[in-house]
């Protein structure tokens, strides 16, 4: 069936059908942001210590929002290490929980923004 | 090419076959009072080889929509019916089933909510679905049960509409009444209905998620996309109505049948079997010198507003019979004409025959002669709830501005 989708709609999770009547439809195709960028619910981030992480993959497996990514021998011993996409965690804290090596660090989300923009006006 | 046949049946009947000849491939249905005859014929039907669909028995109206619609998302022409406390039942399926733009056709055996218990003729089932986004028609006789079934899917599934519909028929009265009805053959039906059309269907190997959360401002513009698709319904239900006549000789143009309006002074207004006495009332009221025409509503979403314009704006009086109420105010239909009159015309509701109190042609003969006296008196009146039981006006809630009694 000719059901289509605009970039805009795709992020919105609406899709259009474009014939012949055109008619919006409450529908979503896979993919990340049917309801737009989730990571502004987020008031706890996970934070990845990369020394204690053993890349065993836990973290990706449970992460209800499936957006850990898992990147091929990049961590300090070679080891792959999980790259959190921050635009869509809504810092629940599944990964911290099953973490078996406490890799993951739960912080205060508007304490970190503070201090990174102080970091960051620091180095301007 | 066959011809076709006159044959007796019950309402129910004809549209069981109705579903049986618009090639419906899936029911789901749990029987209720009166319906349960339309779905044990299409059982019949099946079993006999006569229909080839599937039959899934579920275990309350809420699956027999929600079972219905999953077959019609998946790409079949689905079917099922109901009436009174299943319709409720099924009232969160009907809204997914819209919402989805999925069309699916239902028919609804009109009859009361209890308590008390009541199985008989009452509108508040029905129109209970009028704010759902489905499409809703009612029938006066078994033919127009049939034709209104055949054309229903015709209308839902046009892509400038794709909505589901209902097609009401009045308990017992029509449900259990016998009538002719013309069957046609399945040649001309075929010809007729083209093949099921529908705005995408869920199968495996492409992805996709109905009813996800989305943002509200898309919420609402889905819901105004509804809202354009029943404006377009109006002209299709026109086109196909038009249609229609051409391959069965019956025409469905106009959203409302008007009996003898064109030089009437008085209106007398409603849908369902009774309009059928209301144009007997007119003819006798006509005998004592009143100018009495009837304008009934075969569809009351996509609400006929034009039609009802046309055909009521410049008379003197329209009086309204509503077989059920909005408690708390007036009968349903009474607000809506009120509504798309303008309240121009002098305006009286009736409710009456609620709960299938029996209303013969004289009740509606004796009622309409006292909102015609009422009008001659007084001038202009309004008057929302003029209750009408057993042979007597009741004065009711909203007080009326002129003595009743």
């Amino acid at each position: 069936m000719a059901v289509s989708e605009s970039e805009e709609s795709r992020k919105r999770g609406v899709v259009a059908v474009v014939e012949p009547a055109g008619h919006k439809l409450p529908l979503s195709m896979a993919g990340p942001g049917a309801m737009g960028k989730t990571g502004y619910w987020r008031t706890q981030r996970p934070v990845v210590n990369t020394e204690k992480c053993t890349g065993c993959y836990l973290c990706w497996l449970y992460c209800p929002d499936n957006v850990i990514e898992m990147v091929p021998g990049k961590g300090p011993r070679g080891q792959d290490i999980p790259v959190i996409d921050y635009d869509y965690c809504k810092g629940c804290g599944v990964c911290a929980a099953v973490c078996p090596v406490k890799a993951i660090d739960m912080v205060d989300e508007s304490k970190f923004l503070a201090k990174e923009k102080e970091e960051g006006d620091g180095n301007a | 090419m066959g011809m076709p046949k006159l044959l007796a049946m019950r309402g129910n009947e004809a549209v069981a076959y109705a579903a049986k000849y618009a090639r419906v491939e899936v029911v789901a249905a749990y029987p209720i009072t009166p319906q349960t005859i339309i779905v044990e014929k299409i059982d019949e039907l099946i079993s006999k080889g006569e229909m080839d669909a599937e039959m899934i028995h579920v275990e309350s109206e809420h699956s027999a929509l929600a079972a219905t619609y999953g077959a019609a998302i998946g790409g079949v022409r689905a079917f099922t019916a109901t009436s009174s406390h299943g319709l409720m039942y099924m009232y969160e399926v009907l809204w997914w089933t819209a919402g989805s733009r999925i069309p699916v056709v239902m028919a609804v055996v009109t009859r009361a909510m209890g308590p008390p218990w009541n199985i008989h003729v009452s509108h508040e089932d029905i129109l209970a679905t009028r704010d759902t986004g489905w499409l809703v028609s009612m029938a006066e006789n078994n033919q127009e049960a049939f034709d209104l079934t055949l054309q229903m899917f015709r209308i839902t599934e046009d892509p400038r509409v794709y909505l589901p519909g209902i097609v009401g028929l009045d308990g017992f009265i029509l449900s259990h009444t016998v009538e002719p009805v013309e069957l046609p053959d399945q040649e001309t039906v075929d010809e007729f209905l083209p093949p099921r059309r529908q705005p995408y269907v869920m199968e495996p190997g492409e992805p996709k998620a109905m009813g996800n959360l989305v943002p509200d401002e898309y919420f609402e513009e889905l819901r105004m996309d509804m809202q354009q698709s029943m404006e377009n319904a109006v002209k299709v239900i026109r086109e196909v109505g038009k249609e229609y006549a051409k391959y069965f000789g019956r025409d469905y143009s106009d959203l409302v049948e008007c009996y003898k309006c064109s030089d009437a002074d008085y209106i007398v207004a409603g849908t369902g079997s009774w309009m059928g006495d209301a144009k007997i009332a007119a003819d006798k009221l006509r005998e004592k010198g009143y100018r009495v025409g009837v304008m009934r509503l075969r569809w009351i979403r996509p609400f006929p507003w034009s039609d009802v314009r046309e055909a009521a704006m410049s008379k003197r009086a329209v009086i309204v019979m509503d077989r059920s109420l909005s408690t708390g105010h007036a009968g349903p239909l009474f607000l809506e004409l009120s509504s798309a009159l303008e309240a121009k015309p002098s305006m009286i509701g009736v409710p009456a025959g609620i709960g299938g109190v029996d209303i013969s042609y004289e009740d509606i003969e004796r009622f309409t002669e006292k909102a015609i006296q009422l009008v001659e008196e007084h001038g202009r009146v309004y008057i929302p709830a003029m209750w009408y039981h057993l042979g007597k006006i009741f004065p009711t809630y909203p007080s009326s501005h002129v003595k009743l009694d």
